[in-house]
């Protein structure tokens, strides 16, 4: 640790409450979600890439052992309104099953209900489905062709979204410029692939009028999003929070799968359980992540100063869009990384194709956009002959810049660039690699230094849909926290969303525990269903840190003055003299004089008559806490402050390529990381480490690969590469602390941290390796095959 | 994904496993299953009845046999890498026994199921062809042998007639200098070779190569012997270039397989170069020297 | 379309799971998995896959760490199968290396962390002293989305250390 602390809890070495269950195999995940007479669903999905469905057949399937229902997207479309989308797209609806079209391999079609899933599975392999195939499209440049097949005929064209801004003087800035320098870099279709599969069950009872919903979830308006759908009052339905999440990391966002089993709850009466297999899950559960090229163009001068950057990002969303085109938006709020360019030109166009639809994934766009910035300030440096850490000296905010505004209108509100870098080069750490990799050269093999330093925005504001789509408005971001001392004297605080592996329990009894200088490990911490919860933003965008602890932050602090002012009352002391010490207050001029917390309890519970005056009874608080700074909305030139705070991570790494294989392998792997204050170091240290290797995974394995015939061919875990220990290496992580400004404890978000600058750090030490030969690559995965043949191309032209 | 329906027996002796398979022409033998049932659960194979011969002692066996060593058909993977015969009489087949997949695999898995399975990226296979190992199978009543050579005729393709079950494997004894090599690349670790290599040479006296079997497997349906290069390098001192050019030659013709995880070229220029590889780690494996792998 | 589906009896079998023996009648298609998760409620194992890759639904059968989405449980019988349940030593007690999971967070969300600490006892029963790379490699067949593996490895690092000065602690023997 770098800041010196003056905590109690906070920032020190807790064990996370929330592994005791866990390690004892005693989580509480979907599919231990055990209600009585649950049916169970299987799902009949399309084969083809495009394709009309001309009839449907139910018949043998209903005849099959255990069936109790056959569902096509006719009777669902008829009965509910289609999934929320962001952007204002009406002629592109979306719906758990297909209607009329499906456009995509694998997309649902027909569901069946059974007893069993093994007696759905056997059943839905007995529904007839008639289909006629449709020209199709997969490729985003394709679908932006006037000739290009529609992905949806009533929209008129594939295009979703095509918008422009332009923050600053741009075309004067590349005009004044010496240098230009046009880099096209393509980030792979990929996604976080949780080990757990999205799962829901819902059971309606019509004499409550109650659909409860327990789902493997992360998502903001979740039960406000299956009200709309199914038509009923939100507040008919219960959302279990106490549903442990077996990983996310953004992309567990079922509404289609909670809308479809919501429908035939309600219809069938009897609780209805759809657990994604991996088959559906990978081809037709809509969790796919960005697939982005950039075409990225920047002006700049002899002394590698980056001036101007323009930008466009053309996104393939998949066949249809729910939320996931935002993620073009959100990059815009720290759209020049951690450096002064001065004018930025940004495009972002999100198109529709024949692909599995997309849905929000950890970093939301910044990750891919990060990759971008990072590999066009390497190119820059390889023109001018410059080594890859100075052209970003040259070009960071220093840390007296801060607060700083950036072209697009965010603020970046802290941070020292430099400090982090100094820790990661500390004690002739880069020249060490520097003669390594030369050794390795020496030897005959490829090697190669890569950096990254990126932004990790965080507090998830998110003001890019009011930027992408001027329809929204929507400039509240909050999250809550109650706390209540019950008549005996213990603590129960409460969150008010589920999380997925984060320790949120014990982000909130460490916060909580900090203000009331109590042992957090006495303070229970629940999760009350949805209506029994305060607003909740949910864990997006790497804001619960900030957030949730915000808000319990707060709450213990209205807390800790009720109990003061009930001491100061009591003791017939001003207020000004009332000192709260561990849970008792006493007088400042005569500490004996005291009433303990037992008293307090006593008094607040049960001697009303010692009361302040007109003080509410008992000890509860509340706080809903707003977003700090990120409450306005964008300008009419798109310019917006988005997160309030970011944390900063540069990663160095020395990786070899054995040119003959064409297999690299990462060798020395240091990571500077800046989050502000840890509330708790093993869960920030755990989250990079995690980001990492999803990064390594975007870089180098995973891809959802397509053939020429609209397949999905990686579709199991034997063609969609999860790295597993031997591929993760071990990495140094040198921490800073700068605190921002804006939050409670000082605290910044880190749930993302190393994803955003572990493939950037991972392209540019491939290209290093790559760079003597004369060859580069700005694609993503970079897999064996393909860079063992172009090095094996370039080494025969080479006359090797 | 769950499996299809199937009824399931569990057969006491080699015969009886016979008798229900020749009864039912969509039935299967399960053993280790670690491929079967990922299948199944795909619902890619479809069984009617699984035959269980898990218990089948007389299927079970590792000995040595004249001049080579018998494996039953359900050893698991697991024994024969910790056995010490294996490891002194078949190092070729130890060496490349850590590289099948993942330790929880080679739990369950078994010598048997694999070659019968065929995968064209599998080890075992490749070190039978290598080895010109013989399978033997047994079929109403009768016990026959097939060369390795004859045996796997394409992807996940054997001679293995229906209704006939894969009783064992003796692979060859070499006895002199001999020495080793085998090598396979992939993305991970433990995925599936996109192109392996396995070489045994025996040495003379002078340090000439006396006798060499050299294979590649992922490359093509099934492995392919490199039988003009053995013809080459035998009587030579096995020099890098002489190898080199030899495992070029061998494989021109070979049309290479092309799949999302490698190209065809990819497979093909690999090939040449780590069965040049695999040659020369035997090589020095013979002469006692140390070397990397 | 397929073959007709036949109606497919259940068998009976009796599987010795943590010590006791359990009769069962299942579905021969119903995997070990299905059958620990569903018919005898014990949850630690978790499917994630249900093709073999991601280890989610590791259990130890007959000592050695396997995937239980990978065998029917009528192939089961006959066999030792122990669970997570299985290693805990009481309600709310830990064994040393669940609580060595604990000091280093060695987990996240918590999905694949039963298997996890069954390859762990597995490893360690053999292997009192392993290196960091035999961790590693034990740990291969294993895919935690969560961790990027670190604070896997340094608990069963941890472990490894805590049982060696305590004797061989009696827990490896359950």
């Amino acid at each position: 640790m770098s800041a010196e602390h003056h905590f109690r809890y906070v920032a020190t070495d807790r064990r996370v409450r929330e592994d005791r269950r866990f390690v004892a195999g005693k989580g509480k995940f979907i599919a231990d979600i055990a209600l009585p007479s649950t049916k169970h669903v299987a799902l009949v999905t399309c084969p083809h890439a495009n394709a009309r469905i001309v009839s449907v057949d139910k018949s043998r399937a209903l005849k099959m052992p255990g069936v109790h229902y056959v569902l096509d997207g006719h009777e669902l479309a008829a009965a509910t309104l289609p999934l929320m989308t962001g952007l204002d797209t009406p002629n592109v609806p979306r719906r758990p099953l297909a209607v009329d079209v499906a456009r995509y391999s694998g997309e649902w079609v027909v569901a069946v209900v059974a007893d069993t899933r093994a007696q759905a599975e056997d059943a839905a392999e007995e529904v007839d489905i008639e289909y006629e195939a449709l020209p199709f499209v997969l490729d985003a440049e394709e679908a932006l062709e006037p000739g290009s097949p529609l992905v949806h005929q009533a929209h008129g064209s594939n295009v979703l979204l095509d918008k422009t801004f332009v923050w600053g003087e741009v075309d004067k800035d590349f005009a004044a410029s010496p240098r230009k320098l046009s880099l096209r870099v393509k980030w792979g279709r990929s996604s976080t692939v949780p080990i757990e599969t999205f799962g829901v069950v819902a059971s309606w009872d019509p004499w409550r009028d109650m659909l409860d919903v327990y789902a493997s979830i992360q998502m903001p308006r979740y039960a406000d999003q299956i009200g709309i759908a199914l038509q009923i009052p939100v507040t008919s339905v219960r959302v279990h929070y106490d549903v442990d999440v077996g990983g996310s990391y953004g992309v567990k966002r079922g509404i289609k799968h909670t809308v479809l089993a919501g429908y035939l709850a309600r219809r069938l009466g009897f609780p209805v359980r759809l657990i994604e297999d991996r088959l559906e899950n990978m081809r037709g559960g809509d969790a796919h992540g960005p697939e982005r090229l950039f075409d990225v163009d920047v002006a700049y001068d002899d002394a590698g100063i980056v001036r101007s950057m323009k930008m466009r990002a053309l996104e393939n969303v998949g066949a249809y869009a729910g939320r996931s085109p935002f993620q073009l938006g959100k990059p815009v709020g720290a759209i020049v990384g951690p450096y002064k360019i001065n004018s930025v030109q940004y495009r972002a166009i999100a198109v529709v194709t024949n692909k599995t639809t997309q849905e929000a994934v950890r970093g939301f766009g910044q990750a891919p956009t990060n990759l971008a910035i990072e590999r066009i300030m390497d190119e820059v440096a390889n023109v001018l002959g410059l080594d890859t850490i100075e052209i970003r000296r040259r070009n960071m905010i220093k840390h007296d810049e801060f607060p700083y505004l950036i072209p697009s209108g965010t603020t970046y509100d802290s941070g020292n660039y430099e400090a982090v870098f100094a820790k990661v080069l500390a004690g002739g750490a880069y020249e060490d690699l520097k003669a390594e990799r030369d050794a390795l050269r020496a030897n005959g093999i490829l090697a190669g230094i890569g950096v990254s330093a990126c932004l990790e925005p965080s507090g998830g504001n998110a003001t890019f849909e009011a930027l992408l789509n001027p329809a929204i408005t929507t400039s509240t971001f909050m999250d809550s926290c109650r706390i209540s001392v019950d008549g005996m004297g213990f603590i129960t605080a409460t969150m008010h969303t589920t999380s997925s592996g984060q320790g949120h329990e014990t982000l909130v009894g460490t916060v909580i525990g900090e203000q009331l200088q109590v042992d957090p490990e006495a303070i229970r911490v629940t999760r009350p269903d949805s209506l029994n919860s305060l607003p909740s933003g949910t864990p997006v965008g790497s804001r619960m840190a900030i957030m949730l602890g915000g808000a319990a932050f707060h709450a213990a602090n209205k807390l800790k003055a009720k109990l003061l002012a009930i001491g100061a009352h009591d003791l017939g002391i001003p207020l000004a003299r009332a000192v709260y010490e561990q849970g008792n207050v006493h007088d400042r001029d005569t500490p004996s004089h005291k009433r303990t917390w037992a008293d307090l309890v006593q008094i607040a519970f049960r001697n009303y008559h010692r009361m302040p005056p007109d003080m509410e009874p008992g000890l509860s608080v509340s706080h809903v806490y707003q977003v700090p700074n990120g409450s306005t909305l964008p300008t009419a030139g798109g310019r917006v402050q988005m997160y309030p705070c970011f944390s900063f991570e540069f990663h160095l790494m020395l990786l070899s390529i054995d040119p003959m294989l064409g297999r690299p392998e990462i060798l020395r792997y240091r990571l500077g990381h800046d989050c502000g204050t840890q509330i708790n170091p093993k869960i920030v240290r755990g989250m990079t480490m995690g980001g990492i290797a999803h990064g390594i995974g975007a870089a180098l394995y995973e891809e959802f690969a397509y053939n020429d015939e609209g397949q999905l061919i990686a579709q199991t875990f034997m063609d969609y590469l999860l790295p597993s220990s031997h591929e993760v290496p071990a990495v140094d992580i040198f921490d800073h602390e700068t605190p921002s400004p804006y939050t409670v404890l000082g605290q910044k978000g880190s749930g993302e941290s190393g994803y955003l600058g572990a493939p950037a750090a991972i392209a540019n030490a491939i290209n290093d390796a790559l760079r003597p030969l004369g060859i580069s690559t700005n694609r993503l995965p970079i897999k064996v095959s393909r860079l063992g043949d172009m090095i094996a191309a370039a080494q025969a032209k080479k006359g090797n | 994904m769950k499996a299809a329906p199937f009824e399931y027996s569990r057969a006491a002796d080699i015969d009886e496993a016979c008798a229900l398979l020749a009864a039912d022409e969509s039935a299967r033998v399960i053993a280790g299953g670690q491929t079967l049932v990922a299948m199944m659960a795909m619902r890619l194979a479809r069984p009617t009845r699984l035959i269980d011969i898990n218990r089948i002692a007389a299927l079970s066996y590792i000995r040595a046999e004249g001049d080579a060593v018998a494996i039953g058909a359900t050893t698991r993977q697991c024994v024969v890498e910790r056995d010490a015969l294996v490891a002194a009489k078949l190092p070729l087949l130890a060496r490349a026994i850590p590289w099948i997949g993942h330790a929880a695999t080679r739990a369950r898995g078994t010598i048997g199921g694999s070659l019968a399975n065929a995968d064209p990226a599998a080890e075992l296979p490749l070190i039978a062809v290598t080895l010109d190992a013989t399978l033997s199978f047994r079929e109403g009543g009768k016990t026959s042998d097939i060369k390795a050579r004859n045996f796997f005729m394409g992807a996940m393709v054997t001679a293995l007639p229906a209704g006939a079950l894969l009783t064992g494997v003796r692979f060859p004894v070499w006895s002199g200098k001999v020495g080793v090599g085998f090598h396979e690349v992939n993305a991970r670790r433990s995925d599936f070779a996109f192109v392996s290599a396995a070489a045994q040479v025996e040495l003379d006296g002078g340090g000439a190569c006396k006798r060499i079997a050299l294979a590649v497997g992922a490359v093509t349906d099934f492995p392919v012997r490199l039988e003009s290069a053995e013809a080459e390098l035998t009587g030579s001192t096995l020099d890098d270039a002489k190898v080199l050019a030899a495992m070029t030659q061998a494989l021109t013709g070979v049309e290479a397989l092309a799949d999302l995880h490698a190209s065809a070229e990819y497979r093909k220029r690999v090939a040449i170069k780590l069965a040049a590889r695999a040659v020369a780690d035997a090589r020095d494996h013979a002469l006692g020297k140390k070397h990397a792998h | 379309m397929h073959a007709i589906m036949r109606w497919v009896r259940n068998m009976r079998i009796e599987l010795d799971i943590n010590g006791e023996v359990r009769e069962l009648d299942v579905e021969p298609r119903t995997t070990l998995l299905d059958c620990l998760r569903d018919n005898l409620a014990l949850t630690g194992a978790h499917a994630g896959c249900e093709h073999g890759v991601c280890g989610a639904c590791t259990v130890l059968f007959d000592g050695v760490a396997v995937r239980s989405c990978l065998m029917f449980a009528v192939q089961a019988q006959g066999s030792a199968v122990r669970t997570i349940e299985g290693v805990t030593p009481g309600p709310g007690e830990m064994s040393v290396i669940q609580d060595a999971f604990c000091e280093t967070h060695g987990m996240q969300c918590g999905y694949c962390t039963p298997a996890m600490v069954l390859v762990a006892h597995a490893l360690l029963a053999n292997n009192p002293e392993p290196t960091r790379e035999e961790i590693v490699e034990a740990i291969s067949g294993n895919i935690c989305r969560c961790t990027g593996y670190a604070q896997i490895v340094e608990a069963i690092a941890l472990a490894a250390e805590r049982m060696r000065g305590a004797n061989a602690p009696a827990e490896l023997r359950k």
